[in-house]
C-alpha cells in the first residue's frame, strides 16, 4: 500500500479512540518537552559561563599554583598551592622575554563571600586583593574617587575600592561612599578600611557579580589577614592576570610567561598558563556535561513514554485481531501489516513529538531570566539541535517501540484471527 | 483447476488431535458451480480453507491453477489470496469503521496498480450498491453487508468464489438475492463459485452438490435437473437472459 494511504489511514485509525491516543502522545509529550526544556536550561548555562570568560575583558592569560592537568583550588586558600609568589610578579615584569606583554597584576581572592558593614548597612562581597595594575588589565574603570597608587601598596594603606552594586547596597549612590570607612569582617577577623573610590558597573554575568565585589591593596591584605600568608611566610598570591597587547599574541605569550616562570621556579612546573579560551572550553565543557546529564535524564522520560506507547500498541493489535486477519484474507502480506502499524505508531510519536517540542519551548522561554529563589537568574537558550535531536529521537521511539507490536501482529495466523471476535 | 489429492488436516486441541479432514480427493474445474453440504463439524469449512489458501493440509496435495499451494510461503499465499481468491464469510467480516467503498477498494491496495477506485465502485454497482458507496457497514442490512463483501471478493477478478455460508446470517428474501448474485457470476461470466451452506434449497442452485460427513467425501451428485422452485426464481429475477442459459447447462451435465 502507498505510504500516504498508510499514513491517512493511520491518522483515521487514531481519530477513533481520541482519549486513548491523546493519553499514548502524553508520555511523547512530556518526554520530549522535557528534553529540549532540560537541555535549554543546560545550553543556557553554557553560554552564561561563555559570557562570563569574555567579561573578564580580552586577551587575558592566567596564571594559577599547581601544574597544568593537576586540579587544585584556584584561589589558593584551602590548599597548599602557595606556589605563586610576588617574586614570581616581579620577575614576570622585569622579563625581557615577553614583548607583547602589556600589564602584570597580582591577585588574591577569598573565595566565600565576606561580611561588609557600614553604618547601619551590610553587604555581602567578593573580597578581592590586588596591585595598581588590575584596572588596566581586567579593563575597570572608576565611577567616582581614585584607584590605588603604588604608594598605597607600598604603605600597605587600609584603602578600599568597592563594586558599584557594594557602593549603592552600602551608601546608596557611588560618590556617598568616597571618603566612607567600612569594615570586612572575615570570620573571626574584621578590618577598618577607607573607601577611596567606586568602580563602575560591569553588568550582570551570571552569579558572582563583578558589582559585588571590595578591592584592597594587596600588600595590606597579606600583612593584615593572617591565612592569606604561604606557610613559609612567603607572600603569596592565587592568580596573576597578564594583558597581552595583541588577540594574535595570545598563545605565543602563554609559552613566553610559561618559559619565564620555569626559570624562575628552577623548572618545576607547579603551576599553570591559562588563556582565555582555555577558560572558555573548560566552562563549555561543564555546560556540556549539563546539557548531557540532564538531556540523559529527559531521555528517560522519553524512554518511559515509548514503553507506553509499546504497550497501547500490544493492546491495540489484539483488539484488531480480527481486522489483521481480515487483511490477511483478502491479500495484504505480512510486510503491509508490520508497515501499517509501525506507521501509526510512528504518526503518533511524531505528533506527540511535535506538541513536546511546542511545551519544551515554552517551559524554556518561561523559565528563562527567573530566578526560582536560587539568587542567580537562569539563563535558557533553545538551538534548532535540541528541537532536531528531540523530534528525530520521537520517531526513532516509534519505530523502536512500534516494531514488536507490529512484528506480532504481522506474524498472526490468518485463521486463527478471523476466529476471534 | 483445483485438485486435491488426499487431504488431511489435523487439529490438535490440547493432547488430542481432531482430524478435521481424512482424506479429500477432488477435481474442481473452471467455471463450475459447486457447493458444500454436511452436518455441523464435519470439516466444510475446513476445507473451504484450505481451498482458499487461508490454511494448508496437515498431508496430501492441493494444487491451485496448477501451483502446489503446500509448497507455499506465508507471502505467496497471501499473494495468491490476493489474485486467485475471492472469499465471503458467513459473518461479512466487514471493517466497521470502512465505508462500502473502502472494504472493496481494500485487496486493490495490497496488489497495486491503477484505476483502484473505479474498479471499486464498477464491483459495487455490480452487486447493485451503487446508491450506497459511502455507507459504513453499520448503516447497511445484512444483506447488503453481505453484498459489500462480494463485491470485495469480485473487485479483484479472482479465478474462484469461496463464501463459507455466505446466506447463514441472512433471511429467505435476502438470501435470494445474495445467490442471485452468485448465480449470475457463474452463468454469465463464468467464475468458478464454490459455496458451503446448510439449506437443501441453497444448494440446489448449483450444477453439484458435494457433501462431507466426518471429514470424508460421502457423495458427490451432478444434478441433471434443477428443482423446479430455484428455476422459476431464476426466471423471475433474471428475466430470459438467464433461461437462455438453461439449456447449455442440462447438456453439459456428466452422465
Ligand atoms: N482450530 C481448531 N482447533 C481444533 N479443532 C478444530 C479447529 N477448527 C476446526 N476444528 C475441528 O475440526 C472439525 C471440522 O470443523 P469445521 O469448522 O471445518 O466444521 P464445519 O463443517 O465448518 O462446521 P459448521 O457447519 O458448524 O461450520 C470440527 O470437529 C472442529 O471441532
Ligand atoms: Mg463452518
Amino acid at each position: 500500500m502507498m505510504l500516504y494511504k498508510m499514513m491517512r489511514s493511520a491518522v483515521s485509525e487514531l481519530g477513533v479512540n481520541k482519549l486513548r491516543t491523546a493519553l499514548t502522545m502524553l508520555g511523547i509529550v512530556i518526554g520530549v518537552g522535557a528534553v529540549i526544556a532540560l537541555m535549554s536550561v543546560g545550553q543556557g548555562a553554557s553560554k552564561g559561563i561563555a559570557a562570563e570568560v569574555n567579561a573578564l575583558g580580552s586577551n587575558l592569560l592566567f596564571v594559577e599554583p599547581g601544574a597544568p592537568g593537576e586540579e587544585t583550588d584556584t584561589e589558593g586558600f584551602s590548599t597548599a598551592s602557595f606556589t605563586l609568589t610576588a617574586d614570581d610578579v616581579e620577575a614576570l615584569r622585569q622579563s625581557t622575554a615577553l614583548p607583547n606583554v602589556e600589564a602584570v597584576s597580582a591577585v588574591s581572592q577569598i573565595p566565600l563571600d565576606s561580611q561588609v558593614t557600614a553604618g547601619g548597612n551590610t553587604a555581602q562581597v567578593t573580597m578581592t586583593a590586588t596591585d595598581e595594575y588590575f584596572m588596566a588589565v581586567r579593563d575597570f574603570e572608576l565611577e567616582a574617587g581614585s584607584y590605588f597608587s603604588a604608594q598605597d601598596l607600598d604603605r600597605k594603606t587600609r584603602n578600599t575600592v568597592l563594586g558599584s552594586q557594594t557602593a549603592i547596597d552600602l551608601f546608596g549612590s557611588a560618590e556617598a561612599a568616597i571618603g566612607q570607612k567600612v569594615r570586612i569582617n572575615f570570620g573571626p577577623f574584621s578590618l577598618d578600611l577607607t573607601v577611596i573610590g567606586v568602580m563602575k558597573e560591569r553588568g550582570a554575568s551570571g552569579e558572582g557579580s563583578e558589582d559585588e565585589q571590595m578591592f584592597m591593596p594587596l600588600s595590606t591584605f597579606q600583612a593584615r589577614v593572617p591565612f592569606a600568608r604561604s606557610p613559609t611566610g612567603g607572600q603569596s598570591v592565587s592568580q596573576i592576570v597578564i594583558k597581552v597587547d595583541d588577540s594574535g599574541k595570545v598563545d605565543s605569550s602563554a609559552e613566553q610567561v610559561r618559559s619565564v616562570l620555569l626559570t624562575e621556579h628552577d623548572f618545576s612546573e607547579d603551576f599553570t598558563v591559562k588563556t582565555q579560551n582555555d577558560l572558555k572550553s573548560t566552562a563549555e565543557n561543564v555546560g556540556k556535561v549539563m546539557t548531557i546529564l540532564l538531556g540523559a535524564i529527559a531521555g528517560i522520560s522519553l524512554f518511559v513514554g515509548g514503553i507506553g506507547i509499546m504497550n497501547i500498541m500490544l493492546v491495540s493489535v489484539s483488539e484488531r485481531t480480527r481486522e489483521i486477519g481480515i487483511r490477511k484474507a483478502v491479500g495484504a502480506r505480512r510486510n503491509d501489516i508490520l508497515t501499517q502499524f509501525i506507521v501509526e505508531t510512528v504518526v503518533v510519536t511524531l505528533l506527540g513529538g511535535l506538541v513536546g517540542v511546542a511545551l519544551g519551548v515554552t517551559v524554556a522561554l518561561t523559565i528563562d531570566g527567573h530566578e526560582f529563589g536560587t539568587g542567580s537568574s537562569i539563563g535558557t537558550a533553545v538551538t534548532p539541535l535540541s528541537v532536531g535531536i528531540a523530534f528525530f529521537v520521537s520517531a526513532i521511539i516509534g519505530l523502536f517501540f512500534g516494531i514488536y507490536p507490529a512484528f506480532r501482529a504481522s506474524r498472526l495466523d490468518p485463521i486463527e484471527a478471523l476466529r476471534t471476535e | 483447476m483445483i485438485r486435491l489429492r488426499n487431504v488431511v488436516k489435523l487439529y490438535r486441541a490440547g493432547s488430542v488431535v481432531v482430524p478435521a479432514l481424512r482424506g479429500i480427493t477432488l477435481d474442481i474445474e473452471r467455471g463450475d458451480f459447486v457447493s458444500i453440504i454436511g452436518s455441523s463439524g464435519s470439516g466444510k469449512s475446513t476445507l473451504m480453507n484450505i481451498i482458499g489458501c487461508l490454511d494448508r493440509p496437515t498431508r496430501g496435495t492441493f494444487e491451485l491453477a496448477g501451483h502446489d499451494v503446500s509448497k507455499l510461503s506465508d507471502d505467496q499465499l497471501a499473494y495468491a489470496r490476493g489474485r486467485q481468491i475471492g472469499f465471503v464469510f458467513q459473518a461479512f467480516n466487514l471493517l466497521p469503521r470502512m465505508s462500502a467503498l473502502e472494504q472493496v477498494e481494500l485487496p486493490l491496495t495490497y496488489r497495486g496498480g491503477k484505476n483502484q477506485r473505479r474498479s471499486a465502485m464498477k464491483a459495487l454497482a455490480d452487486v447493485g450498491l451503487g446508491d450506497r458507496m459511502h455507507h459504513k457497514p453499520n448503516q447497511l442490512s445484512g444483506g447488503q453487508q453481505q453484498r459489500v463483501a462480494i463485491a470485495r471478493a469480485l473487485v479483484g477478478e479472482p479465478s474462484v468464489i469461496l463464501a463459507d455460508e455466505p446466506t447463514g446470517a441472512l433471511d429467505t428474501k435476502t438470501t435470494a438475492d445474495v445467490m442471485d448474485i452468485f448465480v449470475r457470476l457463474n452463468r454469465v461470466q463464468g467464475m468458478t463459485v464454490i459455496f458451503v451452506t446448510h439449506e437443501p434449497e441453497v444448494a440446489s442452485y448449483t450444477d453439484r452438490v458435494i457433501q462431507l460427513r466426518d471429514g470424508m467425501i460421502v457423495s458427490d451428485t451432478v444434478a441433471t435437473s434443477p428443482p423446479l422452485g430455484a428455476i422459476q426464481e431464476h426466471e423471475v429475477l433474471w428475466g430470459p437472459g438467464i433461461k437462455g442459459l438453461r439449456p447449455v447447462l442440462q447438456s453439459e451435465a456428466p452422465a
